[in-house]
């Protein structure tokens, strides 16, 4: 047998291999093998052990963790569901035209792929899927007529909502980070995943402006409007964006980039101050609204909840 | 607060994560029964040669160590932004149009992230590093953007690969913060490259839906974004440094 040429072989179906006979995943720790001499007699048993751990679960999930997961999991499911009924939309016509469809199935996707990671992560811990019966997303808590009733016949509600639910995801999955560090694996698995929600938040926002600024076909040839963040937003964070799309609203967007609880550890999306350093005129021209747009900022599990809380009927468990 | 000089534990196996397509003689030292292994098995193994320049300038260690590999990563995308405003194709930009404000913008992000990273780190900092940019036309529209595109993506990637190094909560949500604005910037430029290619297949492992079925969760992928590790980064980045400004980052492989 030939461990080197086996795992060369393993590695042309599963790249990841490597990753996989880490040591900082403890595959070899178990085995004690620091610094002792391994006899050929060992090796067969050897093997299959290391093969049996690096490809099977090998740690027990802590609560804490679990909760940052079916947390995110639950948002995934939120925004899964939410872009998934959009593409359906064609009362009284296709609710996303053809330009933006390509956009939208791949942020689906990838939030189907997230949801796909997350449950093979969580195993029997994960929560069950809500289906889309579980949501209003017109912000009515299944018992209201909310503000967002025109979610899916109106684009531009319909880009207002999806930009809150985006970047709600990519504050949560940065304010859950630090639970997972335990774990290295999982944790690099949340920040693949929270980069993506990123790029979303930047391309629904470019879509927002070409829609509300009037080139449908492009937004990128449309700068973004700090006298109109609302409905001009850059693809970036501008201060607190002046409350998001829809300040003014019951459930408001403003808490989805304002300050989450304690403020020391969560700010608002406005914070020019990063770990006790000013950040403003650090250089030229790094205004207050610079200094924002170049650092995201967290947002705490409770406040994350009190958000989403308000897409979902009343009569579920979700975000509660 | 900052924690920018936490020793490393003590563990005998707790060596750094060796990246995929590493070299079989080296990934067999990060086993615990490598030498062993590599008595028995390294007979008919091809040789690979070691690629060493003597004059890199090491990040250093713990998150002392990543802080300064993102400072350096930092520097060169902040020098290339600068650079941009020299070229014809910046100059030729309308006052109020979104391109020109875009790459303000990020001229601006990537000076604060430099900055900010040169003043926590204070006496623990890298020197300033001399870029090389002259495989970039900064004349040619196609040529700032492609390259801008390549920064971008490559500075994502390199902080979701080395998330798994960092020791403090704080640190680590302080890269969280820079990182979504990268991806930010990242899918903009690609946007501004191909429509519609905020995403794509060479930055994320896209996820197809299973032909039958329409439930969440079902199909192939991840739609999770591909990490970097450090050596892979480096061995981009130090393409656009001048000799005696290349990293390393020993620690970290």
């Amino acid at each position: 047998m030939d461990l080197l040429k086996l795992i060369s072989d393993i590695e042309k179906v599963d790249p990841e291999v490597y990753e996989r006979l880490n040591p900082r995943r403890r595959v070899f720790r178990h085995f004690g093998l620091a610094g002792k001499a391994v006899t050929a007699a060992m090796l067969p048993g050897l093997v299959s052990g290391i093969f049996q751990r690096a490809y099977g679960q090998t740690t027990a999930l802590t609560p804490e963790i679990i909760a940052v997961l079916n947390l995110a999991l639950s948002l995934e499911y939120l925004e899964f569901y939410f872009y998934d009924s959009g593409l359906k939309a064609t009362i009284p016509t296709q609710l996303i035209p053809a330009t933006d469809r390509p956009a939208f199935e791949t942020i689906r996707n990838d939030e189907s792929g997230h949801i796909k990671v997350l449950r093979e992560v969580l195993g029997s811990a994960a929560i069950p899927d809500p289906t889309v019966s579980a949501f209003d997303y017109t912000g009515g808590r299944g018992v209201l007529p909310g503000p967002f009733a025109t979610v899916f016949t109106d684009y531009k509600m319909f880009l207002g909502v999806a930009q809150s639910f985006v970047d709600t995801g990519v504050r949560a999955y940065k304010g859950g980070a630090p639970v997972l560090m335990p774990n290295k694996d999982i944790l690099e698995s949340a920040l693949n995943i929270h980069s993506v929600e990123a790029r979303h938040s930047s391309h629904v926002r470019t879509v927002r402006r070409a829609v509300e600024g009037g080139n449908p076909s492009n937004g990128t040839t449309l700068a973004g409007n700090l006298s109109n963040l609302n409905k001009i937003p850059k693809s970036w964070i501008s201060g607190i964006d002046n409350g998001g799309p829809s300040p003014d609203t019951n459930p408001s967007t403003r808490p989805v980039y304002d300050r989450g609880n304690p403020e020391a550890m969560y700010p608002a999306e406005s914070n020019t101050t990063q770990a006790g350093a000013n950040i403003i005129n650090t250089a030229a021209g790094i205004t207050a609204v610079a200094a924002s747009e170049a650092f995201d900022e967290p947002l705490d599990p409770t406040t994350v909840k009190s958000i989403a809380r308000n897409f979902v009927k009343s009569t579920t468990n979700l975000f509660v | 607060m900052m924690t920018n000089s936490v020793s490393q534990p003590t563990n005998l196996v707790a060596t750094p994560a060796a990246p995929a397509g590493v070299p079989r003689r080296d990934f067999l030292r990060y086993t615990g029964a490598g030498a062993a292994l590599a008595g028995l098995f390294l007979a008919g193994c091809d040789d690979d040669t070691d690629n060493v320049d003597t004059n890199l300038l090491d990040v250093g260690t713990g998150d002392t160590g990543i802080l300064n590999y993102a400072y350096g990563l930092e520097q060169l995308e902040a020098a290339f932004y600068a650079q941009i405003k020299n070229g014809a194709y910046y100059k030729g930009l309308g006052a109020s149009s979104a391109e020109k404000q875009i790459l303000d913008d990020l001229a601006l992000h990537e000076q604060a992230h430099a900055d900010f990273f040169k003043g926590v780190l204070a006496g623990n900092a890298i020197r300033a590093l001399e870029p090389d940019f002259s495989k970039i036309n900064f004349d040619d529209r196609s040529s700032v953007l492609t390259n801008a595109q390549a920064f971008e993506d490559l500075g994502v990637a390199a902080y979701n690969g080395a998330g798994r190094f960092i020791q403090s909560a704080a640190n680590l949500t302080l890269a969280g913060k820079i990182v979504s604005v990268e991806a930010r910037h990242a899918a903009l430029i690609r946007d501004l490259r191909q429509y519609n290619s905020f995403v794509a297949s060479d930055v994320v492992d896209v996820f197809t839906p299973s032909p039958t079925s329409t439930m969440p969760g079902v199909g192939t992928g991840t739609g999770k974004e591909r990490s970097k590790r450090p050596q892979e980064v480096l061995a981009t980045a130090n393409q656009f440094l001048k000799a005696g400004s290349r990293l390393s980052a020993t620690s970290f492989s």
